[in-house]
């Protein structure tokens, strides 16, 4: 677990982080409610687009998509055969239907073309300055902290995760299909909460002794560049036209 | 279990996010500043716990513990699970922006569901708590997937065998993550009472 896209520098890295999120938002948000191939093409172009600037290694990518595809491959099994339909062609006995087989094509364009734009545009970020971007998008000040402060702890807790199973195989815990193997993981994550909670106490106290009163400050300063503008408007430009493509007739409809 | 971007329709993801948009709220209204720490410490607990795999058969599934969640924090967790939602998409990918909402009224509301049924039964004897824990575990899945049944078929009466064959899916889960949760309360219930709802004045 780590934020492999995040590294780089790339001019999608060095994007103003409050500028990603409203893009990534407003992109997402325009490509799930399409419905148009043409307009969703246009989608995957721009996402392509996108990856291409964040310069991001294709393997890890590639990894990624295959592991957000597993929900998606549902649908290829299942609605070729159970919309009813004109059939397309056959495996055996089994007739494919046209019409659950665009749906199926359909939602796995969609599906991945806001992923790869999300990664492009949301995951070439940190967590601490998409957490900063978000509070000057007036995001509440509570979210943006249990957001900052879970951050911070996930490696923690996991490192301490990791200890407690090490712990258990050295004493020769083998996981199979047994009550045995439910009560060690259940009594791993109780002590897991148990210690979190301890954990969280002596956070809270030091974070008092620093004169914690609900504010956060960060040193990173946020101010649109020249080149943000740009962006924005380039960003702004491409998904007015998925709109335009999805939502006006015209010789692409 | 995350419903992929890109599958439900506007209709259903706004009425997610609207969703999610007043539990985070009053889930944050009751998050006083001297509980965030505790708040996002266990949200990164959940995160952590929830890719733990266990083994069932040839197979692995991986444990939930949304109900456990709302069992330590009440309304709270909607906040939490929001929180961990925005980081599993930013590390995995897996949901993104426009299924945050139903992905976290997916998890959140049956672990608040669960802790208003069950929080007066965990402070009684084992003979109440831990039945009553199995059914925190199970029912907080079963909600789970009932709700996604209800999002994909609101999206599309052709998605029924889809729907269908998802839940099918949950009813080992739910089995499992019963008797891991049952567990988990006899162990809190021994080491940690306070941390379970009724010894503690709640503010969930």
């Amino acid at each position: 677990m780590r934020e492999e896209f995040a590294i780089g520098d790339s001019s999608l890295h060095r994007l103003d982080p409050r500028l990603k999120i409203v893009a990534a938002s407003a992109l997402s948000i325009v490509v799930a409610v399409s419905t148009r191939f043409s307009a969703l093409g246009v989608a995957v172009g721009l996402a392509l687009i996108l990856l291409a600037f964040a310069r991001l290694p294709c393997g890890a990518i590639a990894r990624h998509l295959v592991m957000v595809n597993g929900f998606v491959i549902l649908f290829w099994i299942i609605l070729p055969v159970s919309v009813p339909g004109t059939p397309w062609m056959h495996i055996g006995p089994i007739p494919l239907m046209r019409e659950g087989l665009e749906l199926a094509a359909r939602l796995t364009i969609k599906s991945n073309a806001i992923v790869l734009a999300f990664i492009a545009l949301v995951s070439t970020s940190s967590v601490v300055s998409l957490g900063g971007g978000m509070n000057r998008l007036r995001l509440p000040d509570k979210l943006v902290h249990l957001l900052l402060l879970t951050y911070r702890y996930l490696f923690v807790i996991q490192e301490e995760y990791e200890r407690l199973k090490r712990a258990a195989v050295v004493r020769g815990f083998v996981p199979k299909t047994n009550l045995h193997t439910y009560r060690t993981y259940a009594f791993l994550v109780a002590i897991l909460f148990i210690r979190a909670a301890a954990r969280a106490n002596r956070v809270q106290q030091a974070m008092l002794c620093r004169g914690f009163q609900g504010r956060f400050y960060s040193l990173q300063e946020y101010a649109f560049t020249p080149k943000d503008w740009m962006w924005a408007a380039g960003l702004g430009l491409a998904v007015a036209i998925i709109g335009i493509i999805e939502w006006m007739p015209g010789p692409w409809s | 279990m995350h419903i992929s971007e890109g599958i439900l329709s506007g209709a259903v993801l706004a009425s997610g996010a609207a969703l999610a948009v007043v539990g985070t709220g009053i889930g944050l209204k009751r998050l006083d500043a001297d509980r965030i720490a505790r708040s996002g410490i266990l949200s990164a607990c959940f995160f952590v716990a929830s890719l733990i795999h266990v083994p069932i058969g040839p197979s692995s599934v991986h444990l939930i513990f949304n109900g456990v969640l709302g069992l330590l924090l009440g309304w709270a967790a909607f906040p939490a699970i929001l929180v961990a939602l925005i980081l599993q998409a930013v590390f995995f990918q897996f949901g993104g922006i426009t299924t945050l909402g139903v992905n976290t009224v997916v998890m959140a509301l049956p672990a608040v569901i669960c802790y208003f049924l069950f929080k007066n039964f965990m402070d009684k004897s084992p003979a109440w708590a831990l039945p009553a824990a199995f059914a925190v575990g199970a029912l907080s899945v079963l909600l789970s997937g009932i709700i996604v049944g209800l999002a994909l078929m609101m999206t599309e009466e052709k998605f029924f065998e889809v729907t269908a064959l998802v839940i099918g899916a949950h009813i080992p889960v739910m089995i499992i993550e019963g008797i891991v949760t049952c567990f988990l309360v006899a162990f809190l219930k021994k080491v940690q009472p306070d941390m379970l709802p009724g010894r503690r004045k709640t503010s969930g």
